[in-house]
């Protein structure tokens, strides 16, 4: 608000960078790791790129796979920052609000992940601008895609400014101007909630594969993102409780856990009508389900996989109802339960929705599909990036926040 | 400054004057050479990926707009690139044509199911004739075997290899029905796939961004991605071609049936029609009252799949 920019922002980066970059050894092993990772990525899209998507496991029967699997399940993460956000603007919740930060952090990173998904996807990325308006055409507002396009990059767009905006501030000591965010905060929240229902919307609104046309797929895609996405934020949170000097209140653990149990119980509750719905009089809309829990013709390559994703959904969720550890900070007990609740939801929603979709084919045939070490090879660059990306912005955003509060 | 910051860098000072030279010496030597592997990648490449007359065609192709906003002189613009391409890279002589749609014409079309013996000649005519790719036997028109009992194909063979036809068992073709509700045109971001006046559902190969939204709407298995870099035997590339149709596609590309675009404009049958040894597929204009498909639809049984979808398809099955 007062002096010349430039001046301003130059240390503010210059800084970032520094402190980035700064760390033990163990965290200079961990930058190496998620490099290398990345570096294997761009090689893997590389041949991709080259030869084309047969590289692949994809085809005209599961002609979404793997990249489009983690997409859908990454935007519910993203989604759920708003779990936090809504508490501390709207409730005032003194204790969120000083994590609202890593929440943001966490949905920047997967939503950088969502879009790298996407484009990775594509057959023809060069002609990505063919979706732009004026230059090109926007199917908009018929095509549930474009609307997606829409969604997720004016909520990236919400969630960089503001906490850039914040974190500029507390670096300089200034207070930031609430009345100049507030307003965008309100709108990230009802946006957040757009945006996976609109990515759920993308498959709800397709007659041609009953797997997907029910009405119960958005409000499942927010409960079970209710439930992976402050899962995941909850671990980040023990990290870095535990690894740096910003140190966090056992009531943020709390009442994240609340969250998450909440919206766990939810998605088992809509999981359940959801198996009802499809095996108490099974039709042929069912043969879709079936393939996915017990196999179609042979092809049961999805079965471990989604019996093994409810299982750890199942356990995850009562370790955190039940909480055997008896306070929330119990980390020995928390921290697994989290993470196999998030990873059990992830496969849920990831390969356990797309390909039952998707299979049997609009003329009844049944394949099996599994992803290849392409797909495997740019997923895990693209899951590195995302790690990178929540890193890079949450270590220099810890150390503004710890210096302001200190003043 | 704030005094917190000035002190920190006192404490780290020693090394950090050197330190940060060091590191602005080696961003600066670090752009100019990523700079210069840039450069003479883009350079070098041109040598490998084709002469400096085949770059600057596929530049100007890059840029083209979508086929429904050119205006005639673009269309022969673009279309002279192709053929020119298409004689650099094949050494094949094609011509592609921009035929508007006829007025007056609905395209619509009939399968006999009592007639079709499942010798598949029209999947053979069609994979010659609209330049299909060989190497992963990309087929528009599948045929089902199925036992009596049921008329969907969902429940028929559609790998069947043996000879035809077996006692007992009836066979049915689908392809892209041709709806005139059609999901994957609502379904597409960048309206690269549209119905044509004359009923014919296209896509516009090279505005398509292959993000295969159109292939999970579609509830016929209508439509085809291409995986990989198509191939076509030069020898059996179909020279008259359409820039809607049968023209050489690209990786990257979805496609589909056209009803045979570069000959239904041009007064002919499409060629699965004209190949079918027995007659089993009807072809003609719904709105002329004395053609044959008109007949079919007023003196057969007829049905058509997945009508409960609301696609209107313009493809209609009947038994004799």
């Amino acid at each position: 608000m007062e002096k010349s920019s430039i001046k301003e922002v130059i240390p503010f980066i210059k800084d970032t960078i520094i402190w980035n970059l700064k760390g033990g050894i163990v965290y200079q092993i961990y930058l190496c790791v998620l490099t290398a990772l990345m570096m294997f990525g761009i090689y893997a899209y590389l041949v991709q790129f080259n030869v084309g998507l047969a590289a692949t496991h994809m085809g005209n029967i599961v002609s979404w796979g793997f990249y489009i699997s983690n997409f859908t399940f990454l935007v519910g993460v993203a989604a759920a920052a708003v779990m936090i956000i809504l508490p501390s603007y709207i409730f005032k919740d003194k204790d969120l609000h000083k994590v609202v930060i890593i929440g943001e952090v966490v949905a920047i990173g997967a939503l950088v992940m969502c879009l790298m998904f996407v484009f990775v996807d594509l057959g023809g990325p060069l002609q990505a601008w063919h979706m732009l308006p004026v230059i090109g055409m926007f199917n908009w507002p018929t095509s549930l895609l474009t609307w997606d396009v829409l969604v997720l990059n004016g909520y990236l767009a919400l969630n960089l400014m503001v906490p850039a905006y914040i974190l500029y501030c507390h670096y300089h000591h200034r207070k930031p101007n609430e009345k100049l965010y507030r307003p965008f905060v309100f709108v990230a929240i009802f946006w957040a909630f757009g945006i996976h229902l609109v990515t759920a919307f993308l498959y709800q609104g397709l007659p041609a594969r009953p797997f997907w046309n029910n009405p119960l797929m958005g409000p499942r895609f927010l409960a079970s993102a209710f439930a992976a996405g402050p899962a995941l934020i909850t671990v980040v949170l023990i990290i870095v409780h535990n690894m740096t000097s910003f140190k966090i209140d056992a009531q943020v653990f709390h009442k994240l856990r609340r969250i998450i149990v909440i919206a766990a119980i939810i998605n088992l509750i809509m999981l359940f009508s959801e198996i009802f719905k499809e095996f108490y009089l099974p039709t042929h809309h069912s043969l879709p389900a079936i393939y996915l829990y017990f196999g179609l013709e042979g092809h049961n390559s999805l079965v471990p996989w989604i019996w093994t994703a409810i299982g750890m959904n199942l356990l995850g969720t009562l370790t955190l109802a039940f909480n055997p550890g008896r306070s929330s900070n119990n980390f020995k007990v928390v921290l697994p339960a989290c993470i196999l609740l998030f990873i059990g939801i992830w496969i849920e929603k990831g390969m356990g929705l797309i390909v039952p979709g998707l299979v049997p084919s609009p003329m009844g045939e049944v394949v099996d599909y599994a992803p290849s070490w392409v797909e495997v090879g740019i997923t895990m660059g693209i899951l590195a990036l995302g790690v990178f990306v929540v890193t890079v912005l949450l270590k220099p955003a810890l150390i503004i926040e710890q210096r302001y509060e200190g003043h | 400054m704030d005094p917190s910051r000035k002190s920190k860098s006192m404490h780290t000072g020693e090394g950090l004057p050197s330190k940060s030279q060091g590191r602005r010496r080696f961003l600066k030597t670090a752009a100019k050479a990523a700079a210069l592997g840039g450069a003479a990648m883009v350079t070098g490449c041109g040598g490998a990926m084709g002469s400096n007359e085949v770059m600057g065609l596929r530049w100007k192709e890059y840029f083209k707009k979508h086929y429904r906003l050119m205006t005639p002189e673009e269309k022969e613009q673009t279309v002279a690139r192709l053929e020119r391409l298409a004689k650099i890279k094949k050494n094949v002589d094609v011509q592609i044509g921009t035929e508007a749609p006829v007025e007056g014409v609905l395209y619509g079309y009939a399968f006999n199911v009592s007639r079709c013996e499942g010798f598949m000649e029209c999947v053979a005519a069609c994979v010659k004739e609209n330049n299909l790719d060989r190497k992963s036997n990309t087929q528009y028109i599948r045929i089902f075997e199925l036992e009596h009992g049921q008329m969907s194909p969902e429940v028929g063979d559609g790998k069947f290899f043996h000879e035809v036809p077996v006692a007992d068992h009836f066979y049915m073709g689908v392809q892209c029905y041709h709806c005139d509700n059609p999901p994957c045109v609502k379904a597409c971001p960048t309206k690269a796939t549209w119905k044509e006046p004359d009923g014919i559902v296209v896509v516009d190969y090279d505005w398509c961004i292959g993000c295969r939204y159109c292939i999970a709407a579609c509830p016929y298995y209508g439509r085809r991605f291409n995986w990989n870099e198509p191939v076509v035997p030069k020898a059996e590339v179909t020279k008259k071609q359409h820039y809607l149709g049968n023209r050489l596609r690209r990786r990257g590309q979805m496609e589909k049936c056209t009803f045979c675009v570069q000959r239904s404009r041009n007064g002919r049958l499409p060629a699965c029609v004209e190949a079918c040894p027995t007659g089993a597929r009807v072809f003609g204009n719904l709105l002329d009252p004395n053609s044959e498909i008109r007949f079919v639809l007023q003196n057969k049984k007829v049905y058509r799949f997945k009508e409960d979808l609301g696609t209107d398809p313009k493809f209609w099955y009947f038994i004799d």
